[in-house]
Formats: structure tokens, sequence, C-alpha cells
């Protein structure tokens, strides 16, 4: 028996585990570039309109830190290559981190590798296994992203080269969460750390597009971006791809090597002998704090990102009469109606932590941990109560936050201080949006400790609406499904209360309804 | 059933025909429980016959189907939280938060029900050789019952709901426990329900029993009552066959040799037996009654009929 046996029927094993996630995943990432296909042939008829849409966007900085260098903007290709390529990578990464750590350390955590490797598993095999999936997994993705938009009159190295540059990406942040999860001791905190790393990666190459552009290089989506698809196409930043995902699953191997089963290259330190926690609510924060404050401070940063690009926003397109159309809305400021929307991306990013937040109750659920409080003289309605209130406060923490740091970044680089209070209205109304897709989240997990994934899709819709409504032509009634869309976009268009007393109410009645529901159905047992 | 349950008006568990589905499937199908003030009870059955499912709709986490439920005098589903302040549960398989320490949760579970005794808990934690200062995720499995057993003997409660409370732990400590249990009952207003494969643990603690299979109440009763209800082995040697040996009633396995015989006879039928061997002409006699685990194995084995009324 080598260090390897027993890899081929491990794999099996997570293929089928992880079919239907896989396909899940792959179809959205491939689903994302095909939507981008369609809807640029639809909204660019000719040759004109593309020059005009390039026009427009070459020269917006706004732009270019959310999608990255604009390039061949004139064409289909070049289109669908810019608005895709950073949600394409981010999408690959993501999945490969989550397929990393559930095979690696959660695993582990749980016991069931002990399981696993008491049979005849070599030493390495699951390793070798998890990287033979990920890569699987990627290369699938590439292909698929390709097929997804080939059929559109585009040139084959472009496609590939499309694929390939969000697969190397996923393949690369999927070394980066093996390398985390021999550092620390829980999934979870394995997930953070390689979500950071994307977060970290994704406003490197933002800031690295509009300004110094060493910082892009820095970043393995800068990398990906390198590629150029459709605009003459230059292999040479996969290998970069490549080569950093093999030192990283080297280092990888070196961690694991040097450690002990179950634990991290540290040995555990002793905690408090006598506990401070005496209510749900305390044991709540005391579970959810690293995630808030850890989100609390990436939606700061974001917001500063967003806000540091601003000055470009109005210098470069104010007198851009097709850009104005395409933004503004109604012939308001173009600097405020482009917050108007940055406001509304950075609190659908926040959307992340609310409903990963209101899931944890799900975690806590089946591993039991739920059954132990209840057995307390703690009643269901007060447990789910404290996650909530947890997950609210953080939420409007995080989306306050970030609209500081909008004004925040907006006002260093312009001197204007005066637009972090303009910016904060549109950020404060925005909070109620957000808690309206926990609170739809909740009224799943509610109803069937499984079907919170109905946040996650909520997020999505919202996600496709904000960025692919005109592209997509969706009608209005379908975009009023998401909340974002009720609210004026603050500051560009005044401050409206209805509105927000409405999604107010219907948070309200969601959580009521949640409230009904979890009372009324038994609790999952392991 | 043949042990019928007489007794005390004062009932801290009172279920009568529970029965709880999960889809098609009866985890509890018909099951009756008793468990008086006073009285540690014995709850046995194989694996997956519902001991873990009865304990949780007694706890408000599942939602009985059909039937009736009483705990402490109150309905589990709906006054939850309040009886939860006067029972302490402690789970079979106990799934801790990792990140905490085993103080921590002790003092965190105390706390949530309404208050520890201080003496108690550090009385425990030495008793049972547990260090608080552990985070939960490096605690074996015996560590982690014992992080449970000391929060819920801790605190100052009437009803004790034990799900194979002692699974993991050592010799040593369950010996610990047991003491634990006997201090715990000294109080007459105390009741324990524990679930539990350890036969001489039952022995040694349990008043009464309950033996369920297939989500129903088998037998329920002392010991003593259900050891009358299984065989007893006997062997003889005697001076001759006596007639009529083998058409005795409850008489199985008769084995034959020369004037020696073995059989087991139902405990009802012994004294029939033992007359019957007498006109024989008895020179030796054995006579063994059931040990528990032949009890259980009665019960728990596929092939036994169902026991019923005499």
């Amino acid at each position: 028996m080598n260090r390897f046996t027993g890899s081929g029927a491990l794999l099996r094993f997570y293929l089928r585990r992880d079919r239907w996630m896989l396909l899940g995943w792959i179809a959205a990432t491939a689903a994302v570039y095909w939507s981008q296909a369609v809807g640029s042939i639809g909204l660019y008829q000719t040759q004109a309109d593309l020059d005009r849409a390039a026009a427009s966007m070459e020269s917006n900085p706004a732009f270019i830190a959310i999608a990255g260098p604009t390039r061949a903007l004139d064409t289909i290709g070049g289109q669908v290559a810019w608005q895709s390529a950073v949600t394409g990578a981010i999408l690959a990464a993501l999945m490969s981190m989550f397929l990393v750590t559930r095979h690696t350390r959660a695993e582990e955590e749980s016991g069931r590798d002990e399981l696993l490797r008491s049979s005849v598993v070599g030493r390495d095999a699951s390793v070798l296994a998890t990287g033979l999936l990920v890569v699987l997994a990627d290369l699938v993705l590439a292909v698929a992203v390709a097929l997804s938009i080939v059929g559109y009159d585009l040139a084959w190295a472009g496609c590939l080269a499309l694929g390939a540059a969000a697969g190397m990406c996923g393949l690369t942040f999927g070394a980066v969460a093996l390398v985390a999860a021999q550092v620390v001791t829980s999934s979870r905190a394995a997930n953070g750390i390689a979500g950071t790393a994307i977060g970290v990666a994704y406003v490197l190459r933002a800031v690295g597009d509009v300004g110094p552009g060493a910082l892009t290089w820095l970043s393995p989506i800068g990398w990906s971006q390198g590629v150029r698809a459709f605009a003459d196409e230059r292999w040479w930043p996969l290998g970069l791809l490549g080569g950093a995902s093999v030192l990283l699953l080297l280092f990888a191997l070196v961690l694991l090597h040097r450690r002990d089963f179950g634990t991290g290259p540290w040995p555990a330190r002793p905690g408090p002998a006598r506990g401070s926690l005496g209510t749900e609510l305390a044991l709540v924060w005391r579970l959810q704090r690293a995630t808030v404050v850890s989100w609390c401070s990436g939606l700061l940063l974001f917001g500063v990102a967003y806000g540091s690009v601003g000055d470009g926003v109005g210098d470069l397109i104010g007198d851009s009469q097709t850009s104005r159309d395409i933004f503004a809305a109604d012939g308001a400021d173009l600097v405020d109606s482009f917050y108007g929307v940055a406001i509304v991306m950075l609190a659908l990013i926040a959307c992340g932590f609310t409903v990963t937040s209101v899931l944890r109750m799900r975690g806590e659920e089946v591993d039991s941990h739920a059954e132990l409080v209840m057995a307390t003289a703690v009643p269901r309605r007060r447990w789910a109560m404290a996650h909530l209130v947890v997950t609210a406060a953080g939420t409007a923490a995080g989306v306050v936050l970030a609209g500081l740091g909008l004004g925040l970044g907006y006002a260093i680089v312009t001197g204007d201080a005066g637009a972090v209070v303009r910016f904060l209205p549109g950020a404060l109304q925005q909070v109620v949006s957000v808690l309206l897709i926990g609170a739809i989240a909740w009224c799943g997990y509610a109803l069937h400790s499984r079907l919170g994934v109905v946040g996650w899709l909520a997020v999505a819709f919202c996600f496709v609406v904000l960025m692919f409504a005109r592209v997509l032509q969706m009608p209005d009634w379908l975009q009023n499904l998401s909340p974002f869309h009720w609210l004026p976009l603050v500051p560009a268009e005044p401050f409206e209360p209805v509105p927000i007393l409405l999604l107010g109410v219907a948070v309200g009645g969601f959580v009521a309804l949640g409230d009904v529901l979890l009372r009324r159905r038994d609790l999952a047992t392991s | 059933m043949k042990c019928v349950y007489r007794g005390a008006v004062d009932d801290v568990i009172e279920i009568n025909g529970l029965i709880k589905r999960f889809g098609s499937f009866a985890a509890l199908d018909g099951l009756d429980l008793r468990v008086a003030r006073g009285e540690v009870h014995g709850f046995l059955g194989p694996n997956g016959a519902g001991k873990s499912t009865t304990i949780r709709v007694l706890l408000g986490l599942l939602r009985a189907d059909e039937g009736t439920v009483r705990l402490l005098g109150g309905d589990p589903w709906h006054e939850a939280a309040p009886l939860h302040r006067r029972l302490a549960y402690v789970p079979g398989d106990v799934s801790l938060w990792p990140s905490l320490t085993g103080g921590e949760v002790i003092d965190l579970l105390g706390r949530l029900r309404g208050g520890l005794d201080e003496t108690r808990r550090a009385d425990l934690i030495e008793r049972f050789e547990l260090d608080p200062t552990k985070k939960c995720r490096t605690y074996s499995k015996g560590n982690r019952q014992k992080v449970a057993l000391v929060a819920a003997l801790a605190s100052d409660v009437e009803l004790l709901l034990l799900d194979e409370p002692t699974s993991g732990l050592d010799p040593l400590m369950e010996a610990v426990f047991t003491d634990c249990v006997d201090e715990f009952r000294r109080d007459e207003r105390h009741a324990v329900l524990l679930s539990s494969h350890i036969l001489a643990e039952v022995e040694r603690l349990c008043d009464r029993v309950s033996i369920i299979r297939a989500g129903r109440t088998a037998e329920t009763g002392t010991l003593a009552e259900l050891r009358h209800l299984t065989r007893t082995s006997v062997a003889a040697e005697l001076e001759h066959l006596p007639d009529g040996l083998h058409a005795l009633p409850g008489l199985h396995d008769l084995d034959v040799e020369g004037t020696r015989v073995r059989f087991e006879v139902d405990s009802d039928h012994l004294g029939t037996a033992i007359e019957c061997l007498g006109t024989g002409g008895i020179r030796t006699l054995t006579s063994t009654p059931p040990t528990l685990e032949e009890l259980f194995l009665r019960h728990y084995g596929e092939t036994v009929e169902q026991a019923e009324p005499a």
C-alpha cells in the first residue's frame, strides 16, 4: 500500500456524493456566460451599437473596477468576456473552495475521515482524490463555459481562453482552500480564510485595474483576466495560475505531513474553566462574532474600494451622453447614480452574510447543538430569535459600514467629506431589503431544515436582476420581485419612506410566519 | 402485558398509545410508558426500537402524531420550556460546540436551565476527572459524555432523562455515574428514565424496566416480575423417567440421556415440572433462573413471540 492507495475509489465516491452540487455550480457558471452572449447579441444589433457601448464603457473606471480591464468591447466576444469573466472566476473559485473544505477539513472534523483512513486508504489518498476532483470539476466548468458561448458565432480560441481562465482561477483558489484546511481546525474557518483570499484578490485587481497596475498582478483573478479572451489571447497567465496551484498544493502536503490527524500546525490551547455565557443570545453571538466581524470588515473594505473609484466617474464620463442614458435615472447626477447602484451591489454582497447567518440555525440543528439548548428552559422561539437578532444586527452593521466605506473612500479621493453623509441614507434603506432576503431564508428553514436554501436562490435571483435585467430584457414584474428594485437609487433619486415601510412590513410578516412554522415542525434528529 | 403497572397517582411520565411517524415509517407504534416519582426506570430495547425518539418526544423536540404524553403533569410539546426547568437531559451521542471549553458548556447549559449547584458542579468535575479547560473539539466521546453528565447532574431538577448516558465511559467512570444516580434518587421526589444497553447498570440501578421493540412496549415491570415471564433451565438426574414428561405444559428443548434430563420451562410451569420430576425420584437437581442477558435476548430477538397475558 502506498501513499495514494484508494484514491480512485475515493474519487468515485466524491463524484457520487457531489454530482448534483457540481452540476448546479457548473450550470450556474456557464449560464452567466451564456446569458451575456445572448443578451449582448440582443442588445447590440449593429456595429454602431457596439461602438457606442464600448466607448462609454471603456472610459468608465467604475465599470473597470467592478468588471476588469476593458478589451475589444466593440465585439460581442469582448463584451461577453468583460461582463462575465470576474463573476465566472469567482463562481469557479467558490465552487473549488467548497469542494476542497468539504472533503478535507469537514470530513476530518466530523470523524468520517477517520473511518475512511482506517480502511485500505493511503495517507495522501484523500488529498489526491480531492485534488483530482477539483481539477475535474474545473475542467468540466471550463469546457461548459466554452461550449455555452461558442455557438454564438464566436472564435474557438476566445471561448476556450475564457473557459480556461475561469477554470484555472477556480483551481488556484481550490489550492488556497487546501492550504487553509491544513492550518485551521474547522471547515468553517477554512472557508473563511479562502473566502477572504477571494475577496482580497477581487479588491486587488479592482484597485490595480484603475490605478497601480502592479496590484492586478498580485491577484489570481487579475491573472485570469490577463488571458485577454477575444482580444488577441495570450496563454501564459494560465501558467501563472497553474504554477501557483502546484506550489500551494505542495505547501499543503508539507503542512499535512507535519501535523497530526484532526489538528492544525499548532497544539490546541486550553481555555477558561468557567464560562461567562449565560443566555442564548450570548451563545449565538459567541458562535457568530468571528463571522460578523470578518464580513463587516470585508464590506467596509469593499465600500472604500468602490468609493475610491468615484472621482473618476464624474471626471471621465461627465460629458458622455451615452453613459448618462445607461446609468443615470432621469438626468440625475452621474456620480450619485453610480453610487446608488454601487450601494445595491454592496447590499447584495451583504446578503451573503445574512443568509449564512440565518442558516447557521440549520447547522446548529443538524449538529444536535440546538437539541442541547432546547432541552434546557429555552423555548424554540427564543433560540431562533437570538439567531435572528444577531443576523439583523450583523446585517445592519455590515450594510451601514459598506455605505460609510463608500462615502469614506470617495471623500478620501475627492476631499468631499459631505459624501459620507450623502451616501449613508442609501445604505441605511438597503438594510431592509437585505433583511427581507434573510427573512425568506428564515421561512424556508423554519418550514424544513433543508429549505433554507431558498435564501440563496433569492440572492442569486436579485443578483441576476441587478446585473443582467437589461441584457436579458426581463419584464418589469419579474424585476420587481427583487426587493432591491423597490427602493429608489439614493442619492441619485430622492429618498422615499413608503417602499421602506412596505419592505419592513414584509420582513415582519416573514419573521412571524417563520416563527409559526418552526414551532410546528419536528427538530431534525441525527 | 403481563405485568400491569398498578400504583402511584404521581407519575412523572405518562405515555399512552404514542405513535410517531417519519414519512411512512412508524418509529413509535403505540408505545406506553409510565415512570413514577421516586423510581429509576430502565428503558431497554434493541437499536432502532424507538428509545431516543420517545425521549425526543418527551423533550418536545418531536411532535407526537397520536396518543397522549404527559411529562411532570404538563404537555411536553406546548409547555416545553417551563417543564425543562425541572428536568435535565443527557443525549447518547453528545455533540458540543467545538470552539467552547467543557467548563463553558457546563455553565451555559446550567444557566439556560435556570442555575447550577456550584458545590455539586465542582464535586462532579473532580469525580468524573474532567478537564474543563479543554476545547470541546479536542474531547473524546467519553469526555463529551462527561460534560453533558456534569451539566445534568449539577442542576437542581426532579427528573433526569438519560439516553445511554454511559456510552463511551470507562468502567471506573461508569461506577461514578452509578453512584451519582444513587445519590440523586435518595430524594423521593426525584425520578430517572434511563435508556441503556448495559445490563449490569440496569440491574444495579433500576426499580422497574420497560422493554420496547419496534416502537411498542413489549414488557414493563420490576426485574423480578420480568424474570417470572421467562424460562428456567432445569437439569436433573432421576431414578427413572417419569410418565408424562413429554406432555408437560410450558416445556422446551427437552434433552433426555438415559436417566438424565435437561429442559427449559416457562417460569409459570416450574412447579408442575418439578412435581413431575419428583415422581421419577430425583437424585440431583439444578435449576437456574434466567440471567438478565437471557431475558433481554428473549425480548430483543426477532423470532421470539410476544408475551401474552396468561
